[in-house]
C-alpha cells in the first residue's frame, strides 16, 4: 500500500511529500525522502526494543514503569523534564501540564540549539517569513553558520536553491547562494561564494556589515581579524543591499560559537537595517522535526520558549537557571523526566554525569545513551509513523503528522497522560 | 438546571430594559418555561448576556511570536495554577490560560480571533483550543490572498466565490478579514498603497476592487458576518478619508470597519494631526449598511500587532521599539511592535479621544462596538474603564483634564455629552455584535439563547462594577464567582461551511504546488482534530 | 608524545544523522561520532596516518576517537555531535542555557 503526502518529521524542513510503501506494517520504501528522512522512516521499522519498558535495565510492563516513573518525579524536590523535540505537540502539551502540577523544571532542546535565537528575538525581534517567499522571489541566499548539506538536505531543492518560484522561473539561474562558515562544509558545492570566517569572529563581521550598509567607515585591520577582507565584506554589504529579496539562513555556527544570541541579534539588527534598502528576511535554521513545535506549546502556554520553572505554581524563565545543562551540572536537579531527546549522548558530560546520579526516567522509540542510563525507560511509538499529531516546520507551518503503521507502542502522549493523571491522584490536585 | 432570579435584566434584543426578571436555564440553554434548580439569587443586581470580545489578537502565530518576543510583559503578571485553573502569565500578550481565564472574570463568554492566515489556521486553532472557557471563532486573512487576487485579476468572480467558500469551511474559519488589501500584497516587496486605486504588485488588482468583490462574495455565499475590514493606510494622518471611500466603495453592500480610530485621523502630519471621527460618524450614521468597532487607545504599555507589515514597519520605525516582521508566502504578512500610549502625548492624546468620538456621534448603537483591537489600542482587562469614560461625561471631562490639551483643539470630545446607559452598554458589548456576527444564539436571554449570563453588582461607579461580574455562566455552568474561576471547561469553536462547487479544487491545486512549499493535500485542517467542539454557524440570505 | 591544540567545531554529519534513526548502539553512529577531521597538516604535525587513535583532552574531559583527513584549515578540527564530543564541553552556559559548543580550544595527541 502507498501513502502519499506523508510528513517527515526528522528535521526542521518538515517535508510533507514523502511517499512511503508499505507493507504487512513494515515500510518497505520512501519516496522523495532525503537520507536522513529515509533512515527515520525506514530505520524505525526495525525497532530492536522489545520491551515497552524497562526497570533497571530489567523488562517490566507499561503499568509497573508508569507507578515508579510516578513514585520518582512525585518525590523528587526538584525535576527537570526535558526534551520534547522529536515529539507532537498533544505530547507537549501534556509535558507543560505535568510540568505544572509537579512545579518542575520543563526546558527543551531549543537551549542547546537556537536558544540563543529566542533570546536575540527577546531583544531585538525577528524580520522573518515563511519558506514559500523565500522560494517565490529570493534571489539572494546566505547560509551562515549552516550545513544543510547535511543537516537538512532537501532544504536546497525544497525551499531556497533550485526550486523554481513565481518570481524566479529560472529556479537556481536567478538566484546567488552564498555561504559563510569556519570550514568549508559539503553545502559549499551549493554556493556561488564562499566565505570562510574565524571561528569565533561572526559578530565582528555581522557588526562590519551592519556598517558598510550604512555607509560608515570600518578599519580593515579590525576586519581582518575575522578571517575575511575589508573587500569580500563589501562586496557582500553590496550584494545585500542591491538584492531584490534577500534571505539569510542563521544556523548553528552563529547560536553554539562565540557570542551566542549576541551573534544572532547581529543578525536581525542587519536584516532589520537591509529593510531600509531592500526586502530581507532571516530564518533560524531549526534542527529537530518538532523543536518548533514545543517552542510554540512553551510559549502559548507558558508565555515563554524554553527554561521554564513552575516552582512557585506558576511559569518563570530564566536562561542559565532553568535551563537543563545548567540544572544538571550544577547538580540541582533531584529526577529528571526525558522525553524523545537523548541527552546523554548531547548534553555536556558534567549535565550527563549528573543524569546518571539521579533517578532518570525516559519515553524514547528505541534505545539510546539515555535508555541506557535511565532508572525508568519507556519505548514509545514513533512520531509521524506510528502516531498521528501536530509539527511545526522551521517557519513555524503547522502540518499534521500521518499514521502510516501501527505500533505495539503506546505514544508519548498516552504515557504522559497516564503519568500526569496518577500524579494527580496522589498529589490530589 | 438554573434559575437566576430576580435581577434587573438588560436583553436589549428581546427589548428588555432593566424589568426585574427571572431568567430559566435548561441543558445550557436560557428557555422560558420555569424550571427546578439551583437559584442564584441576582436581587439587586444587573444581569446582562455573556459579553462578547467582538476582535482581538490572542491566537495564531503572530500572538505567539508577540509572546515569545515580550518576557517583560510576562514577568510581573503572573496567575498561578489552582485546584480548577492552569497557570498563566501575562498583561498584553498573555498565555492562552490566562487569556480565557481573563475574559470569563470580565463577564466575556465569547471571543472573535481577529485575524489568522490560512497557512496558520491550524495553529490558530490549537491556541484557541487551549483558551478556556470562552467560545471561539476566528477571521481568516484573504485580503492579500494570491488566489482571490488572481481570480479577481482575471474577473472570475464565480471561482472567486468558490474559493472563498472552500477556504473558509479548509480552515475552519468563520468570516473574511481584509487587511490592507493590496498593501500586503506590495509589502512582500518592501512597498505599500495608500488609497484605494493603487494596485497589489503579483496582480494588478486595487484594493477598491478587493473590497467591492469580497463584499459581493459575503452577499452571494450568506455568510453570518459581512467582510471585516481593516483599511488601508492605517496610523496616517488624513487617513480618515481613505476610511470613508472604503465604505463608499461597497455601495450598500454590509461592511464591518475594524478599529475606527486607528483610521480615523484628519491633518496631513503629525503637527496638524486631528480628529476625522466627525466626518466618519455621519457617514455610518446614514448608511445602515455599515457597523464598525472603534479600537479605543488605553494609555499604558501595548503591544501592537497586525497583519499590516508595512504599517508595523514604519510604527517601528517612528518609535524605535523593536519589531518582528513574518510575511505568510502566498497569503499575507504579520507585524509586531511594543508600543506605549501616554497621556501627554499630543498624538496619543487625540488618538485616545477618537475612540470615544466615534462611540458617542455614532446614534446607533447596534452599529458600533467596543473594542480596543486587543492588544494593539489596550488590553482588554480596560473594558470597565471605557464603559466608564462612555456612561459618565464627568469623569471623561475629568480625564480630558489629564491628556494632552490637543484634546481639546482638535477633537470634538469636549463638546459631546452624551451618556450611554446599560441598555446601550449591553448593546455595543453583547447584542450588537452578535447581530452583526449572525450569531442567533448569542447575546441576548431569550429563550433558545445558550445560557451565558453575566451577572454584575449594581454599584454606581460603571468601572467597578463591570470590572467584577458576581457571577459568570457558561452554558447554563457557573464559571465564575466574585472574581474566581469555579469551573473550568472547555468552549466550542463556531465556523462556516457555505457549500461550494467541488471543481474549485482541481482548478486551484497545480497552481498551489507551484506557489506554496506544502503540498495541497495537507493544507487544509482536520476539523475533527482541531476543532473537537465545533459547531458550524448556518450560512443563508440576510 | 607531541600533543597540539586545535579549534574544535562540533556539528552535525550525515552519517551522524542517520545513525540517529538507525540506532546509536550501531557501529554507523559509533564510527560517526567517533571520528576527528583535521587538515593534512596538522595531521602531519602530529604524527598521525587517517584512522590512528588519538586522544582529546579539553578542560572539561577527555575522549578517545579516531582521526581522519578532511578539507578543513590549518589549526580547525571537526567532530560529530555524540557522547565523544559531549565529554569535552563543560557545563558553563554563562547564563544563555547553551555551552560552549563550538569553537574551544583542545589538546590532541596521538595513542599509540
Amino acid at each position: 500500500m502507498q501513502i502519499d503526502h506523508v510528513v517527515c518529521a526528522f528535521c526542521g524542513c518538515v517535508c510533507d511529500d514523502l511517499s512511503v510503501t508499505v507493507e504487512e506494517n513494515h515500510v518497505l520504501e520512501v519516496k522523495n525522502a532525503c537520507i536522513l528522512g529515509r533512515a527515520w522512516m525506514i530505520g524505525h521499522a526495525g525497532q530492536r526494543e522489545e520491551s515497552v519498558a524497562r526497570i533497571d535495565g530489567q523488562p517490566a510492563t507499561l503499568e509497573e514503569a508508569v507507578e515508579e516513573a510516578v513514585r520518582i518525579l512525585t518525590s523528587a524536590r526538584y525535576p527537570l523534564i526535558y526534551g520534547l523535540s522529536s515529539t507532537t505537540c498533544e505530547a507537549q502539551r501534556q509535558a507543560v501540564a505535568l510540568a505544572e502540577t509537579l512545579g518542575a523544571c520543563i526546558d527543551c532542546c531549543t537551549s542547546v540549539c537556537h536558544g540563543p535565537t529566542g533570546l536575540a528575538v527577546q531583544s531585538v525581534g525577528e524580520p522573518t517569513c515563511t519558506l514559500g517567499e523565500v522560494k517565490n522571489r529570493a534571489d539572494l541566499v546566505i547560509y551562515w553558520g549552516s550545513n544543510p548539506a547535511e543537516s537538512h538536505p532537501r532544504h536546497f531543492v525544497r525551499y531556497a536553491v533550485t526550486p523554481k518560484g513565481l518570481f524566479r522561473p529560472g529556479g537556481r539561474k536567478e538566484r546567488t547562494v552564498v555561504v559563510v562558515d569556519v570550514r568549508p562544509t559539503p553545502s559549499v558545492r551549493a554556493a556561488d561564494l564562499f566565505l570562510r570566517v574565524r571561528p569565533g569572529k561572526d559578530f565582528e563581521c555581522l557588526w562590519a556589515l551592519r556598517a558598510l550598509v550604512a555607509g560608515r567607515p570600518v578599519d580593515e585591520a579590525a576586519v581582518a581579524q575575522t578571517g575575511l577582507t575589508l573587500a569580500q565584506l563589501r562586496d557582500l554589504a553590496e550584494r545585500m543591499k542591491s538584492c531584490q529579496f534577500g534571505v539569510l539562513f542563521a544556523g548553528l555556527g552563529l547560536t553554539q560559537s562565540r557570542g551566542k544570541q549576541m551573534n544572532l541579534a547581529a543578525v536581525f539588527l542587519l536584516v532589520r537595517d537591509l529593510n531600509a534598502y531592500t526586502k530581507f528576511a532571516a530564518i533560524p535554521m531549526r534542527g529537530h522535526g518538532n523543536v518548533t513545535g514545543i517552542d510554540n506549546v512553551m510559549a502559548w502556554q507558558t508565555g515563554y520558549p524554553f527554561g521554564v520553572n513552575f516552582s512557585r505554581g506558576y511559569p518563570r524563565y530564566n536562561p542559565g537557571e532553568y535551563t537543563a545543562v545548567d540544572i544538571l551540572s550544577r547538580g540541582e536537579a533531584d529526577a529528571t523526566l526525558v522525553i524523545a531527546a537523548d541527552p546523554a549522548a548531547n548534553l555536556p558530560r558534567p549535565a550527563v554525569e549528573h543524569l546518571r546520579r539521579i533517578p532518570t526516567i525516559v519515553l524514547d522509540v528505541q534505545p539510546s545513551e539515555t535508555t541506557r542510563l535511565a532508572r525508568v525507560s519507556i519505548t514509545t511509538a514513533p512520531v509521524g509513523i506510528a502516531v498521528e499529531g501536530t509539527v511545526y516546520r522551521m517557519d513555524n507551518v503547522p502540518l499534521r503528522l500521518r499514521k502510516v503503521l501501527d505500533s505495539p507502542f503506546p505514544s508519548d502522549e498516552e504515557v504522559l497522560r497516564r503519568i500526569l493523571q496518577r500524579v494527580k491522584e496522589i498529589k490530589k490536585c | 438546571m438554573l434559575i437566576v432570579r430576580n435581577g434587573e435584566v438588560y436583553d436589549p434584543r428581546n427589548g428588555i430594559n432593566g424589568e426585574k426578571r427571572d431568567i430559566y436555564v435548561r441543558d445550557g440553554k436560557i428557555v422560558a418555561e420555569p424550571v427546578q434548580g439551583r437559584v442564584i439569587d441576582a436581587s439587586g443586581m444587573i444581569v446582562m448576556p455573556g459579553g462578547i470580545e467582538f476582535h482581538a489578537h490572542v491566537a495564531g502565530s503572530k500572538v505567539n511570536l508577540g509572546r515569545k518576543m515580550r518576557p517583560e510583559d510576562h514577568r510581573d503578571i503572573v496567575f498561578p495554577r489552582t485546584a480548577v485553573t492552569r497557570s498563566g502569565v501575562g498583561h498584553t500578550v498573555s498565555s492562552t490560560f490566562a487569556t480565557g481565564y481573563a475574559l470569563a472574570r470580565l463577564g466575556y463568554t465569547t471571543l472573535m480571533e481577529a485575524a489568522g492566515p490560512p497557512l496558520g489556521a491550524r495553529h490558530v486553532h490549537e491556541e484557541l483550543n487551549d483558551i478556556p472557557i470562552i467560545d471561539k471563532a476566528f477571521f481568516l486573512l484573504m485580503g492579500n490572498n494570491h488566489f482571490v487576487l488572481k481570480f479577481i485579476a482575471e474577473r472570475d468572480f464565480d471561482r472567486l466565490k468558490h474559493f472563498v467558500a472552500w477556504l473558509l469551511e479548509a480552515c475552519g474559519a468563520y468570516a473574511i478579514k481584509i487587511v490592507n488589501p493590496a498593501g500586503v500584497d506590495t509589502w512582500k516587496w518592501g512597498r505599500n498603497v495608500e488609497n484605494l486605486d493603487q494596485p497589489a504588485a503579483t496582480f494588478p488588482v486595487t484594493p477598491r476592487e478587493i473590497v467591492v468583490n469580497l463584499a459581493r462574495v459575503q452577499q452571494e455565499l450568506g455568510l453570518p458576518h459581512p467582510i471585516h475590514v481593516h483599511c488601508n493606510n492605517l496610523g496616517v494622518p488624513g487617513n480618515a478619508q481613505v476610511t470613508l471611500e472604503t465604505m463608499r466603495a461597497v455601495d450598500g453592500l454590509p461592511i464591518h470597519i475594524t478599529h475606527v480610530q486607528f483610521n480615523g485621523y484628519g491633518g496631513t502630519d503629525w503637527t496638524d494631526f486631528c480628529s476625522g471621527a466627525e466626518e466618519i460618524a455621519a457617514y455610518v450614521n446614514d448608511h445602515p449598511n455599515v457597523t464598525i468597532d472603534i479600537g479605543q487607545v488605553v494609555f499604558g504599555p501595548v503591544t501592537t500587532m497586525t497583519a499590516d507589515g508595512p504599517w508595523q514597519y514604519r510604527l517601528h520605525k517612528l518609535c524605535g521599539h523593536k519589531w518582528a516582521n513574518n510575511d505568510i508566502e502566498n497569503e499575507t504578512s504579520g507585524g509586531i511592535v511594543p508600543y506605549k500610549f501616554v497621556r501627554k502625548n499630543s498624538v496619543n492624546a487625540v488618538q485616545w479621544a477618537i475612540g470615544l468620538e466615534l462611540a458617542l456621534m455614532v446614534n446607533d448603537p447596534w452599529r458600533v462596538f467596543l473594542t480596543t483591537d486587543h492588544p494593539n489600542g489596550g488590553p482588554f482587562h480596560a473594558y470597565p474603564d471605557i464603559i466608564k469614560l462612555l456612561m459618565d461625561r464627568d469623569y471623561r471631562a475629568e480625564v480630558m483634564e489629564t491628556v494632552h490639551r490637543r484634546v481639546q483643539t482638535h477633537t470634538q470630545l469636549k463638546h459631546l455629552d452624551r451618556e450611554y446607559n446599560l441598555y446601550e452598554i449591553a448593546i455595543i458589548t453583547r447584542a450588537g455584535p452578535a447581530r452583526a456576527l449572525g450569531l442567533e444564539h448569542k447575546g441576548h436571554l431569550g429563550p433558545g439563547a445558550d445560557a451565558d449570563i453575566t451577572i454584575y453588582p449594581k454599584i454606581d461607579d460603571p468601572a467597578e462594577m463591570f470590572r467584577q461580574p458576581r457571577y459568570v455562566i457558561k452554558d447554563g455552568e457557573v464559571v465564575v464567582e466574585d472574581g474566581r474561576i469555579v469551573q473550568d471547561r472547555p468552549g466550542r469553536t463556531f465556523y462556516v461551511a457555505p457549500g461550494y462547487d467541488p471543481q474549485i479544487v482541481p482548478t486551484i491545486r497545480e497552481e498551489f504546488t507551484r506557489l506554496y512549499t506544502i503540498s495541497f493535500e495537507n493544507y487544509p485542517v482536520q476539523l475533527e482534530h482541531y476543532l473537537p467542539r465545533r459547531e458550524v454557524i448556518p450560512c443563508g440570505n440576510r | 608524545m607531541a600533543s597540539y591544540s586545535l579549534i574544535l567545531i562540533t556539528g552535525r554529519s550525515t552519517k551522524q544523522g542517520v545513525g540517529i534513526s538507525s540506532g546509536k548502539d550501531q557501529p554507523e553512529y559509533q564510527e560517526a561520532t567517533r571520528l576527528l577531521e583535521m587538515s593534512r597538516a596538522d595531521l602531519m604535525r602530529l604524527g598521525l596516518q587517517p584512522g590512528d587513535t588519538v586522544r582529546i583532552r579539553s578542560p572539561f574531559g577527555e575522549t578517545t576517537v579516531r582521526c581522519s583527513e578532511a578539507d578543513l584549515p590549518e589549526g580547525l578540527a571537526f567532530l560529530a555531535y555524540g557522547p565523544a564530543a559531549s565529554q569535552l564541553i563543560g557545563g558553563e552556559t554563562w547564563a544563555t542555557g547553551m555551552p560552549d559548543t563550538k569553537g574551544f580550544e583542545i589538546e590532541v595527541e596521538k595513542v599509540t
